[in-house]
């Protein structure tokens, strides 16, 4: 099966600074892709050039075997859904208006559109009252799933979350994730999620891409990083998390 | 109106100057063309010009009267511009400082003056020359009774005005005459100058002969002994473009006012605060189109403020907030624009009117005061839109881009209402300001409740002032509490949560 996103050679400088270094990582359909490594690594700007929030230096990116233009950069973004730590809803529009926004300026009819809506409150156990409240009414936990449904509105076909539970108190944390796990399977939904966090990722992840300044250093699954690790550094990185991982 | 040191209100009387002169056709807002009659900034003035307007409506004629426009240039500039038709003025001043013909006759004034399209009509019956006036009780303790008394004594202080200070027949050739030695000599306005010398903060000051404060105060006129003072019988002067009908109702005033009915009648205005009600007097009292009730003058104040204000503040709405949001986007544009109406602001308001003046479309009316005004708010809205834009985080920011909407859609749902505290907040800062600053507006004759601040200024009448002052200061208030609620209708619900 062909890859849905594919980053070929893609290199992005922040000043002296190599944020992403000659990066190539072809991005499967139907599977959840981690990318960790420790902060700075570059984990974050990839989904930040996939995305076009920034434009790589070098290098292309193919989404459904075609490289992303200016031009076609807008539809792309409506076929991806984007989730960030703290949710990035807008604090003057109720749940229900962030959810609707999008879908609302596409001139989709509103009966679909609150169908969708609820539809998703049951995939994601947002109780139906909390609609009406503002961001700032919603609890943390509640916050990001309203963030996860504005992601999944419209169906996308990648889902890019970026460190969507750092924020989270340890059990809504928990909670979530394993919630956004069994979404993921039930909806086949391919996606890319960013954490620093390695329990996370192996709870997530299908695919574990581990990052080190910019680069690869191994991906596969935990298992493979874990039993055989590529380099001295994965070693490492394992070992210092897995004494987190116990505790 | 001391707001501003000498040097600087010459300047905007050069600025006016040269504007009026460039500019020959000032029209008002109003759209029918009654006859502008002008007047200069003291009570005789004011009232001398409220008769002619009254004298003009007897006879059939539409006319209007603006107030207090400034000095002998201003007047002069504006009359043969075309700004207004008709003002008094003194022959004494034809020839000093109009014709700059010192001593020339009345047919040689004629004369010079028609060339220029300009009239005259015979005087009205009255000398109002220059004088110095002392406090009686000062004056009899140094024994001084004329003018060359003053030689023996350089340690008096002297306040005069600041056109008596500039004239060809005032203070420097009069002590160039009479070789007087005084240092200390200092400007003052002439209304202020009455108090500081009942005070005893100056010792001698300039004043008109028909004054009505030199017997209010218990002053002494000295006797111009050398003869140095020209007569300054008065006169008004029109454009000769008037209609005949017009012409003949204001030849027929001539020689009707004596000197002891003009101090009689200076004396009603300054007594009244009314200058309609001093010329009623000299129509004989009845009738009273000039008699406005109070009430009916401070809506007049107010709607005219409210006017101006209201009109200049939705236009720099209209022109600010967009350019705030140009200036948001930072770059080379957004530092002009934020420069550019940065620097507007340090402008005097004095000032800017005085800049606006000049400009064609402008001139003298309640236009240059809506530009102004409009000038001022500029920044507070602009300013304010470009950081309420600036401010929204970029986590926001990115979220609207990465929904796929259009830069139109990002920033019409998105970013302006998450800017629209600061936006409010910009105008509300406008608003407020302008309020204030429109009561400068009386000075250009543009009305509003500047009106009875400057009556106020002019016949040293705190009461006066303060019938334009608190209502501008309610007015202020009110725009304050308007603004207020429009904050909860106009900011979104869920960006007020912050606050409880």
């Amino acid at each position: 099966m062909s890859a849905l996103v594919e980053l070929r050679g893609v290199s992005k400088l922040f000043g002296n600074e190599r944020a992403v270094s000659g990066l190539s990582l072809p991005v499967e359909r139907d599977r959840v892709t981690v990318l960790i490594g420790p902060s700075g690594c570059g984990k974050s700007t990839v989904l930040r050039i996939i995305v076009g929030l920034e434009k790589a230096d070098r290098g292309e990116i193919l989404y459904n075997a075609q490289p992303i233009t200016a031009a076609s950069l807008r539809t792309v973004r409506q076929r991806i859904g984007y989730v960030i730590q703290d949710g990035g809803l807008f604090p003057h529009l109720t749940a229900r208006e962030n959810l609707s926004l999008q879908s609302a300026l596409l001139a989709k009819p509103r009966s679909q559109i609150s169908q969708r809506i609820d539809e998703l409150c049951e995939l994601t156990r947002l109780p139906k009252n909390a609609l009406a409240r503002y961001p700032l009414e919603l609890s943390g936990g509640q916050r990001q799933r309203v963030s996860l449904m504005r992601a999944l509105m419209l169906s996308p076909e990648l889902l890019l979350l970026d460190e969507p539970f750092a924020a989270l108190d340890p059990l809504v944390r928990s909670t979530l994730q394993s919630e956004l796990k069994s979404i993921a399977r039930q909806l086949h939904q391919t996606a890319i999620f960013v954490t620093h966090d390695l329990a996370e990722a192996a709870r997530i992840g299908d695919t574990i891409v581990l990052m080190k300044e910019g680069r690869i250093e191994q991906a596969g699954t935990f298992r493979d990083l874990s039993e055989m690790p590529a380099t001295k550094f994965v070693t490492e990185f394992i070992n210092a998390q897995r004494s987190t991982l116990l505790t | 109106m001391k707001l501003f040191p000498r040097s600087v209100r010459r300047g905007i009387r050069v600025l006016l100057f040269s504007a009026i002169s460039a500019c020959p056709a000032v029209n008002s807002l109003h759209a029918a063309n009654p006859i502008v009659v002008g007047s200069k900034k003291f009570t005789e003035s004011y009232v001398l010009a409220e008769i002619a307007k009254r004298a003009l409506e007897n006879a059939g004629v539409k006319a209007e009267h603006r107030q207090g426009m400034g000095g002998t240039i201003i007047l002069w500039q504006a009359l043969r511009g075309g700004g207004i038709d008709v003002y008094p003025e003194y022959t004494g001043t034809i020839t000093e400082e109009i014709l700059k013909k010192p001593g020339a006759s009345t047919d040689e004034i004629r004369r010079s003056l028609d060339t220029q399209g300009i009239g005259m009509t015979p005087d009205l019956g009255f000398n109002n020359t220059y004088a110095l006036v002392m406090r009686r009780d000062i004056a009899a303790k140094l024994g001084i009774k004329t003018i060359s008394d003053l030689r023996a004594h350089p340690e008096l202080k002297f306040g005069l005005t600041h056109e008596f200070l500039d004239r060809r027949d005032g203070w420097r050739p009069l002590s160039t005459r009479y070789g007087l030695k005084n240092t200390r000599v200092l400007g003052i306005e002439h209304s202020l100058g009455y108090a500081s010398l009942a005070n005893g903060d100056i010792d001698v000051k300039d004043a008109y002969s028909t004054d009505a404060k030199i017997a209010q105060y218990n002053l002494v006129t000295l006797r111009d002994d050398w003869l140095f003072f020209p007569q300054y019988k008065a006169v008004l002067l029109f454009r000769k473009s008037l209609p005949q009908r017009a012409i003949k109702a204001l030849n027929q005033l001539a020689g009707t006012i004596s000197e002891a009915r003009m101090i009689q009648l200076n004396a009603e205005a300054e007594h009244t605060k009314d200058y309609a009600r001093a010329a009623q007097l000299y129509f004989g009292g009845h009738e009273s189109s000039g008699g406005e009730t109070f009430p009916h003058k401070l809506w007049r104040w107010t709607s005219r403020h409210l006017e101006l204000t209201g009109i200049s503040l939705a236009l720099a709405v209209l022109i600010g907030v967009p350019l705030g949001i140009l200036a948001s986007r930072g770059g080379a544009l957004g530092h002009v624009i934020l420069g550019g109406s940065g620097a507007i602001q340090t402008i005097p308001s004095l000032a800017l009117l005085a800049l606006l003046v000049p400009v064609p479309f402008f001139g003298i009316s309640a236009r240059t005061a809506i530009a102004a005004l409009f000038l001022y708010s500029l920044l507070p809205i602009v300013r304010n839109t470009a950081s309420g834009l600036q401010d929204i985080p970029r986590p926001l920011r990115e979220s609207a881009v990465v929904l796929g909407l259009t830069s139109r859609q990002r920033l019409q749902k998105i970013y302006l209402p998450l800017a629209s505290r600061s936006i409010l907040a910009g105008i509300k800062t406008s608003a407020v300001i302008n309020i204030g600053t429109a009561t400068l507006a009386a000075l250009i004759g543009a009305g509003g409740l500047g009106e009875p601040i400057i009556s106020g200024l002019n016949l040293n009448d705190h009461a006066t002032i303060l019938e334009g002052a608190i209502p501008a200061a309610l007015l202020a208030l009110l725009v304050q509490a308007l603004f207020d609620f429009l904050d909860r209708v106009l900011i979104p619900r869920g960006l007020r949560l912050r606050r409880q």
